[in-house]
């Protein structure tokens, strides 16, 4: 992984991280209010199907078919935009595609670029690549309109300002709209209607000047060459349709085989995502359609660590991910820390895999620990990516890679060495029952351990710990079960 | 080495654990899940299409165009945006003066209203897809006027997503449209009305007579 | 058909009274119970942190204690998803033909005590009283793991004089997680803190699970809140049955 990368490691590990949206009880009550809002309309849109489950094999099963056919469909993806009147990119990695994106829009003459809210480009940093060029990039998405002007970090994959409430955001426009072109309105109150219309106000000028934007892709059809964005507002359809030129950073992995294969994504995603039968507005295109919309079209194919997610075995089905969030909004970590503890551009269980599978885990070792393994998200996931599976995965890749990277073992490496000697002799496990049962009641009162120095205070802390009683149950047994049958010591 | 070259490589060198004589066809896909529509899918279009705070009328082809009247009418439009091949039995004469292609951005941002027909509907979603066919226009005419009417005749109505899918054009820009531009993103409270037209008019005209 | 009890190294130290009460229940239902001596640790928690490779011995000394039993019975919904589902897991990427083979002969075996009860025996009244205001939490192994759906609630209901109510926002975490509780303290302390005002309000006496990690989780913390809520694994539950007579 190059160090250009822009992802925010170097950010403490996720522990450390949590502590601050921990210490906060606003964020903690802005995060609760939003998922419970979200997770209990994703049931309910998800109950009104009775072949949900079937619809989520059908969507696992294209995924695989996908990724296990990678090279084919790219290919046939790249012949089909080409044929259609689109310029095709490959990227290698993050420098790659900025260099690629900052070129095209240079090469317009141009120096801003209107922007769909996009995954793909907020993982290689390209705002901060394009100012460097001094092109300014302008987020047109209400939720990432929100985090640009209060120079934040998105904290959700969907709603990226989910850790904002109406309070907060009307302060942040008041106070920044006016930096960033059409000021906020007079008396704006923290109205969800007058926030949606400030923000309305403040890009319309934006959009109707822009002659250059920048997309991200939900799919693109390698059979057709026809390239979707799924989105809400209608900034979407702005960028799509109304400048000269469209460019679109895709990861590699959003390709889908067939046309066809649209009739489970539209059906999976919606109802996943924002808990909606369908969103407001899917627009498709193939290559630029004379007389409508963009004239010219770039695709931008991202790798940035996808082939080396995809060489695993394992944790290539994080690679299936479409982005819905609805693994975020059920996770009751997630909902403690929030988003900006995970570290980088993908939070939450999503991003607690594929996080480390796209910078190495080694710069991401403390996420695949970041979840109580509770597997709430495999329940949610519309394409049945197993989390907790890929989570116990990275763990053990993770704990190889701190076994590499030194000569002499960790404390912890120790103890999980030693618990296995003594757990593969009976004997030696029963001697150590003992003692536990010894020490126990040396240090608990009442029969009660109560907080503790040391490596055990996170535990301590906050728990009381019943002694170990006198008696192990195999004690018990063996005293009363004086004859045990043979062959068991 | 291009960057294509390089991504082609990894991309190959990561599925050493796929057979070589393995096609994605190979690959099953359950393709078993089935429609969600009951039987009158009209009455499933409308009530799915309300749900989203759309406003649905529904006429016969002979009641259509004085509906059409008197929807724009009811919304006061001195301006309206007419896309071409639009079926002229449609169109009523009204105080509002239509606009035509060929339409400057500047012009269209001015225009009040946008009348369109569909490609197709689906009901289970309450979704209407515009294809830029006769009468739908370019992708902008639905997307700058704050006001769009949009007619769909009881036969374009399909069932479900998968049928709808199956009818389209991949080739063509295809919009789909599920109630007026709304955002979440405040809260997740749902409000309507962002960037798109933020009045969103369906008018449904049924083959035959209206019921009742 | 011979049964084995797997107590799991956990219940063995710290919670005996659960493994005597799985022994209580099932000879009232007329079975006879062993012990396999030689049993110790399934590994989980090795799994689970990381230690693979140290995990394999205890994958195949498990295999080895409990191998010629029809019927393998564990009162923890986690111990019981580690064997069935990673035992194999492990066998395959990193144990030899052997050892994949007696894990698929065993892993198959192990049954959840309330899965047993309801599903192999097919019983849910099992003869016991408890007068008591219980509540119920599906630990995520339970509900999401083994998918036990109602069935510790069925065993629940029929127990005699008890007053079951329901927690709410039951199906979410309680934060326990094994060394979560340590590498994500704050985090998990915010889950528990959550967990037990949902407790508390139900108003219950007692508080139970198929899994007495959860439980010592919960439990530590309603002890250090001095809320009054005891813990009692639903195996020590079901094993009650004083007073039932009168």
């Amino acid at each position: 992984m190059s160090p250009d990368n822009v992802v925010w490691l170097g950010s403490p590990g996720f522990p450390e991280a949590a502590r601050t949206a921990l210490a906060d009880p606003q964020l903690r009550r802005n995060l609760r209010k939003a998922t419970t809002t979200i997770r209990d309309k994703r049931l309910a849109a998800t109950a009104e199907l009775d072949d949900w489950e079937q619809l989520r094999e059908a969507g696992a099963a294209l995924k695989r078919r996908t990724l296990r056919h990678l090279d084919t469909h790219l290919l046939r993806l790249e012949d089909s935009v080409t044929r259609a009147g689109g310029v095709v990119h490959w990227a290698a990695d993050a420098a790659e595609a900025n260099r690629i994106v900052t070129e095209l829009v240079r090469a317009t003459g141009e120096s801003e670029v209107v922007k769909v809210k996009s995954m793909a480009t907020q993982e290689i940093g390209l705002n901060e690549a394009l100012a460097e060029a001094g092109i300014r990039a302008y987020e047109t998405d209400l939720a990432e309109l929100i985090v640009q002007l209060g120079a934040d970090r998105p904290s959700h994959i969907l709603v990226p300002a989910i850790h904002r409430n109406r309070a907060e955001i009307r302060e942040i426009f008041v106070r920044r709209m006016a930096e960033w072109g059409r000021p906020a309105p007079e008396g704006l109150t923290d109205e969800p209607r007058a926030l949606a219309e400030a923000a309305r106000l403040h890009l319309r000028e934006k959009f109707l000047r822009a002659r250059v934007a920048v997309s991200g892709a939900n799919f693109a059809i390698a059979e057709t060459g026809t390239v979707g964005v799924v989105e809400s507002e209608g900034n979407g359809r702005m960028c799509l349709t109304l400048p000269e030129t469209l460019i679109t950073v895709m990861g590699i992995e959003k390709v889908l085989p067939q046309w066809q294969d649209l009739e489970v994504f539209l059906q999976l995603l919606p109802r996943s995502s924002t808990g909606e039968r369908m969103n407001p507005y899917t627009s498709t295109w193939r290559g630029v359609t004379p007389g409508d919309g963009p004239q010219a079209f770039h695709l931008v194919l991202l790798d940035n660590g996808r082939t080396a997610t995809l060489a695993d075995t394992v944790g290539r089905q994080a690679l299936g991910c479409i982005r819905c969030s609805a693994c975020l909004n059920v996770c009751p970590v997630y909902e403690r820390t929030g988003g900006h503890a995970y570290g980088y551009v993908y939070p939450g269980p999503i991003g607690a895999i594929l996080t480390p599978q796209l910078v190495g885990v080694e710069h991401a070792d403390t996420l695949p620990f970041a979840s109580t393994l509770c597997g709430a998200c495999y329940d949610a996931c519309p394409v049945k990516i197993n989390i907790p599976e890929v989570l116990t995965h990275l763990r053990a890749k993770a704990v190889e890679a701190k076994r590499a990277g030194r000569r002499t073992p960790t404390a912890e490496a120790l103890a999980m060495k030693a618990a296995t000697s003594v757990l593969t002799s009976p004997r030696r496990f029963a001697a150590a029952q003992k003692a536990a049962a010894l020490g126990g009641h040396l240090i608990a009162r009442r029969g009660v351990i109560g907080p503790l120095p040391g490596p055990l205070h996170g535990w301590t802390d906050a728990r009381d710990t019943p002694a170990p009683p006198r008696e192990s149950f195999r004690g018990w047994w063996q005293r009363t079960h004086p004859q045990p049958p043979q062959g068991d010591q | 080495m291009t960057d294509r070259d390089t991504v082609l490589g990894r991309v190959r060198a990561a599925l050493t654990d796929v057979p070589a004589d393995e096609n994605p066809e190979h690959v099953p896909v359950p393709r078993d899940h089935s429609s969600h529509a009951g039987t009158d899918l009209i009455a499933l279009f409308v009530e799915r299409v309300t749900d989203y705070r759309a406003h649905v009328v529904e006429a016969t082809a002979a009641t259509a165009a004085e509906a059409v009247a008197g929807l724009l009418t009811a919304h006061g439009l001195r301006t309206l945006v007419v896309p071409p091949e639009f079926p002229e039995e449609l169109l009523p004469q009204g105080p509002w003066q239509q606009l035509t292609e060929p339409l400057s951005v500047a012009e269209l941002e001015a225009a009040e209203g946008v009348l369109t027909t569909c490609a197709v509907a689906i009901a289970v979603t309450g979704t209407l897809v515009l294809d830029a066919g006769p009468g739908q226009g370019r992708r902008a005419l639905t997307l700058l006027p704050d006001y769009h009417l949009c007619i769909v005749r009881a036969d374009q109505i399909v069932d479900d997503v998968p049928d709808a899918i199956a009818l389209l054009d991949p080739g063509r820009p295809l919009t789909f449209v599920s109630g007026p531009s709304a955002t979440s993103d405040i809260e997740l409270d749902r409000v309507e009305g962002v960037h798109g037209p933020r009045t969103l008019d369906v008018l449904v005209i049924r083959r035959t007579v209206a019921k009742g | 058909m011979r049964i084995a009890l797997f107590i799991t190294c956990f219940n063995d130290t710290m919670y005996p009274d659960t493994g005597k009460a799985v022994v209580t229940v099932l000879e009232r239902l007329g079975h006879t119970v062993e012990f396999p001596l030689a049993q110790t640790c399934c590994g989980q928690m090795h799994f689970n942190t990381g230690y693979r490779p140290e995990a394999m011995p205890l994958v195949k000394g498990f295999a080895e204690a409990f191998a010629n039993y029809d019927a393998i019975v564990t009162p923890s919904a986690s111990c019981a998803g580690m064997v069935r589902e990673s035992h194999p897991l492990l066998a395959e990427q990193l144990g030899d033909t052997g050892l994949r083979r007696q894990v698929a002969e065993v892993a198959p075996r192990v049954h959840e005590f309330t899965e047993f009860l309801v599903d192999v025996l097919g019983v849910t009244d099992v003869g016991a009283y408890f007068p008591h205001r219980v509540t119920y939490h599906p630990t995520c192994h339970s509900l999401r793991g083994l998918r036990l759906g109602d069935k510790p609630q069925r065993l629940l209901r029929e127990v005699h004089g008890i007053d079951l109510v329901e927690l709410p926002a039951a199906d979410s975490c309680c934060g326990f997680g094994g060394t979560f509780a340590l590498k994500n303290a704050e985090t998990s302390t915010a889950m528990l803190g959550d967990k037990m005002r949902n407790v508390v309000a139900t108003g219950a006496d007692v508080l139970c699970a198929a899994d007495n990690s959860c439980l010592m989780h919960i439990g530590g913390g309603l002890s250090r809140l001095r809320t009054g809520v005891g813990t009692l694994h639903l195996a020590e539950i079901l094993a009650r049955t004083e007073g039932a007579d009168q």
